[in-house]
């Protein structure tokens, strides 16, 4: 089984290798295939639950925390050296492969870094998304301030970007390093974004409008008394849509699980009729 | 033998009644997701991830029938919470029921908090077995009649009709849980109640929706960082002031409300050091708590992590006072478990109404009992083949290794997929009940 006990070290060299050190040879090697494969497993299972309704996140965070033990105990051995030079193409340093929970959780694209999150940020909203979160976690709902920052933010979200079906990553939505924006980056995201986020963002450029005006609005409370914006970040939803993904660590995995593809062709479909219902509920709110 | 768990030594468990579908198709929505008596025993709501609750209610024990205890049948049945969209993040909001938990009953009405990921309702059930007739303000078509017509003044009548139990919403507590919500609890003092997801613990007053007190907040800062989990979190029976709530890493917080507004740093800490020789890759994951439970007395509690009960006493942090094992055998099946997710289930706990004795569930439709008085346990199976009225439970036994002896089963040949996760003892008889995926059983005890 997995429990550690007492490891013994390949021993070096070669003129006699008796009985006994050649047992520890294998009984090395098991464990650690053994735990490799523990490794393996724990990384499908940590991007399979993308593919789910919302990831739970005891489960995500046991998995992860799992992971983090394997990564230590393999970077004590020296062995993780080994797993990044497979994995590395531009010669990374093994610790950045050291990986947090949130990183984890995240789509294989392997530069998805801090990089990427300050991409689709909105400058000037990421205190605001810290206030509507407590807002809605200790104050009452009914509060202006939240619902003005709601729905600007919404606009630009919908203006800029594409439902992906795909990046659910709760922690990586609620991370809140949004600096300011890479114009690069945002540009090719455009290929994959096109009709139906406009007529949304008509729609929600409207709500926009609206609602410029201070003051309690009956009727856009109601719409947006359902929404958490603690939830609301672009950056996760877009780092699946990246249209040219790089060969990352993870992009290995793809090769282990042949049954799930990668993000960027799953996700068309799911993303086509997501947009196509959300028209038709929009349709209905804006008749109304 | 085995018996003699929850109450004596002449005591034995016999089957009772069983709910549900027989059929081998089991609908998603039907699985039961929480099951839980009201304070009296009269009533027993079971909760559905198709989001419904059905009630079942005792019938009185007619003198006739002296072999039998009360029977419990349909009282009521409602769609408690709808699947919902979460425009922004592109998700369903599941519909099932998480916790059900009942409030002290105050009237004649019934009230109960029934609770999926993101939203708590309160529910009134209320019977109505009169109606009112001879109005004459309308006319025979129903419409109202003009005024002018109506000479005299007429009284209604309140005459008998069939009973019927209506379920109404009369609170809807939502927009507090950025997390999926885990645990409800109704606090002592009646007026308050508490929930909590996997980050966060709100506290709510029943009157009030629009607002709740956060009241622990375990969220990092950087999401990166997160490490930990809340899994369970339950009001002391009698101090209104203190709550527990447990963690993923297998510790549980006993918090003072009279302490500070916001209750991150706990008055009491329970954790129970490790044991280096049995640590392995799985060692974190095994000791997550599913289930934190007070006793009625309120001086102990109890917490199921993955193959284990303990009791703890309030007054003792470094170490339980008592272990039971529940299903030892799997620790050696550990890197299956994890690799078919059944390593993460979740299951409950239960205390018997004295205390005496807790109750929880294992896989291939066992459940185990613990008497803590005598040290004695019981493993029993709930399956339709034991199901004549009144049958006796057979214990159940699993084989560990070498040879399996008649009416033994081996580890191997266990169902992972019939898992008891949800359970729960009468507050005052010995009548348990078993949600079974969609069946649930009640059994009780033989009355001599």
């Amino acid at each position: 089984m997995f429990s550690k006990g007492t490891k013994r070290k390949f021993s070096d060299g070669g003129e006699e290798i008796s009985d006994e050190s050649l047992l520890g040879a294998r009984v090395a090697s098991s464990y650690s295939l053994q735990r490799q494969s523990l490794l393996d497993m724990s990384l499908i299972k940590l991007q399979l639950c993308h593919m789910l309704v919302e990831p739970n996140l005891c489960r995500s965070v046991l998995i992860a925390n799992t992971v983090r033990q394997i990564q230590e105990e393999m970077t004590h051995d020296g062995s993780w050296h080994m797993v990044t030079e497979a994995f590395c193409s531009a010669g990374q340093s093994p610790s950045e492969r050291l990986v947090a929970t949130e990183v984890l959780c995240r789509s294989r694209e392997q530069d998805a870094e801090p990089k990427l999150f300050s991409v689709i940020s909105y400058e000037g909203c990421c205190e605001e998304e810290v206030v509507a979160d407590e807002t809605l976690c200790s104050v009452s709902v009914s509060d202006t301030v939240s619902n003005v920052c709601l729905a600007g933010r919404m606009g630009q979200c919908w203006e800029k970007s594409e439902l992906s079906g795909i990046e659910r990553d709760e922690e990586a939505l609620e991370d809140s390093r949004l600096g300011s924006g890479e114009e690069e980056e945002i540009d090719t995201e455009d290929g994959a974004s096109t009709e139906s986020p406009k007529t949304i963002g008509q729609v929600f450029g409207t709500f926009e409008i609206k609602n410029g005006s201070p003051g309690p609005d009956s009727a856009l409370e109601e719409l947006f008394s359902d929404v958490d914006t603690s939830y609301y970040d672009l950056d996760t939803m877009l780092t699946g849509m990246q249209s040219a993904p790089k060969m990352g660590p993870y992009d290995l995995l793809d090769s282990l699980a042949p049954s799930h593809s990668s993000p960027s062709i799953v996700s068309t479909p799911n993303c086509r009729s997501d947009l196509n219902e959300l028209d038709h509920i929009m349709e209905i709110i804006v008749g109304s | 033998m085995m018996a003699g768990v929850g109450g004596g030594n002449d005591f034995q468990w016999c089957f009772s009644q069983v709910k549900g579908a027989i059929d081998e198709d089991v609908a998603e929505a039907d699985i039961i997701s929480t099951v839980e008596f009201n304070y009296s025993g009269e009533l027993l709501a079971t909760g559905d991830k198709g989001g419904r609750v059905v009630i079942f209610q005792r019938e009185q024990e007619s003198k006739n029938r002296l072999l039998s205890r009360g029977e419990y049948n349909v009282y009521s049945t409602f769609q408690s919470h709808e699947p919902e969209f979460d425009y922004l993040k592109s998700l369903e909001i599941e519909e099932k029921i998480n916790k059900i938990r009942w409030l002290p009953q105050q009237n004649a009405a019934h009230f109960l908090l029934s609770a999926n990921d993101k939203t708590i309702k309160l529910w009134k059930i209320s019977e109505r077995d009169k109606r009112a007739e001879g109005y004459n303000l309308k006319d025979e078509d129903g419409r109202l009649q003009d005024q002018f017509r109506i000479t005299t003044l007429r009284v209604p009548v309140l005459m008998p009709m069939d009973l019927m139990v209506e379920a109404s919403p009369r609170r809807i507590f939502a927009n507090a849980h950025t997390y999926h919500i885990n645990s409800i609890s109704v606090n002592s003092d009646y007026e308050t109640y508490l929930s909590a997801d996997d980050l966060r613990i709100n506290l709510w007053h029943l009157e009030i929706t629009d607002r709740s007190f956060n009241i622990v907040d375990i969220k990092p800062a950087n999401m990166e960082e997160l490490t930990e989990v809340i899994t369970a979190a339950e009001c002391h029976p009698h101090q209104c002031n203190v709550f527990v709530y447990s963690s993923s890493k297998g510790t549980i917080r006993l918090c003072d409300m009279r302490a500070a507004a916001l209750c991150d740093r706990h008055s009491k800490f329970f954790e129970e050091p490790e044991d280096p020789s049995s640590r392995s890759f799985f060692s974190e994951i095994i000791s997550s708590i599913s289930d934190v439970k007070f006793s009625h007395s309120g001086r102990y509690m109890m917490t199921r992590d993955y193959l284990s009960v303990k009791v703890w006493d309030l007054n003792m942090e470094n170490r339980p006072v008592e272990t039971y094992q529940v299903h030892e055998y799997l620790r050696s099946k550990l890197c299956s478990l994890y690799e078919n997710d059944c390593i993460f289930d979740k299951f409950e706990c239960c205390w018997n109404g004295s205390d005496s004795a807790i109750m929880t569930g294992s896989y291939n439709n066992f459940f185990r009992m613990f008497d803590r008085n005598t040290r004695r346990d019981i493993t029993l199976e709930a399956s339709r083949e034991n199901s004549k009225p009144r049958a006796i439970l057979k214990p159940r036994k699993v084989c560990t290794g070498g040879k399996r002896k008649k009416d033994e089963i081996s580890v191997d040949s266990l169902d992972f997929n019939k898992k008891i996760l949800h359970t729960a003892w009468h507050p005052k008889e010995n009548v348990i009940a078993v949600a079974a995926t969609n069946n649930l059983y009640i059994f009780q005890d033989k009355m001599n």
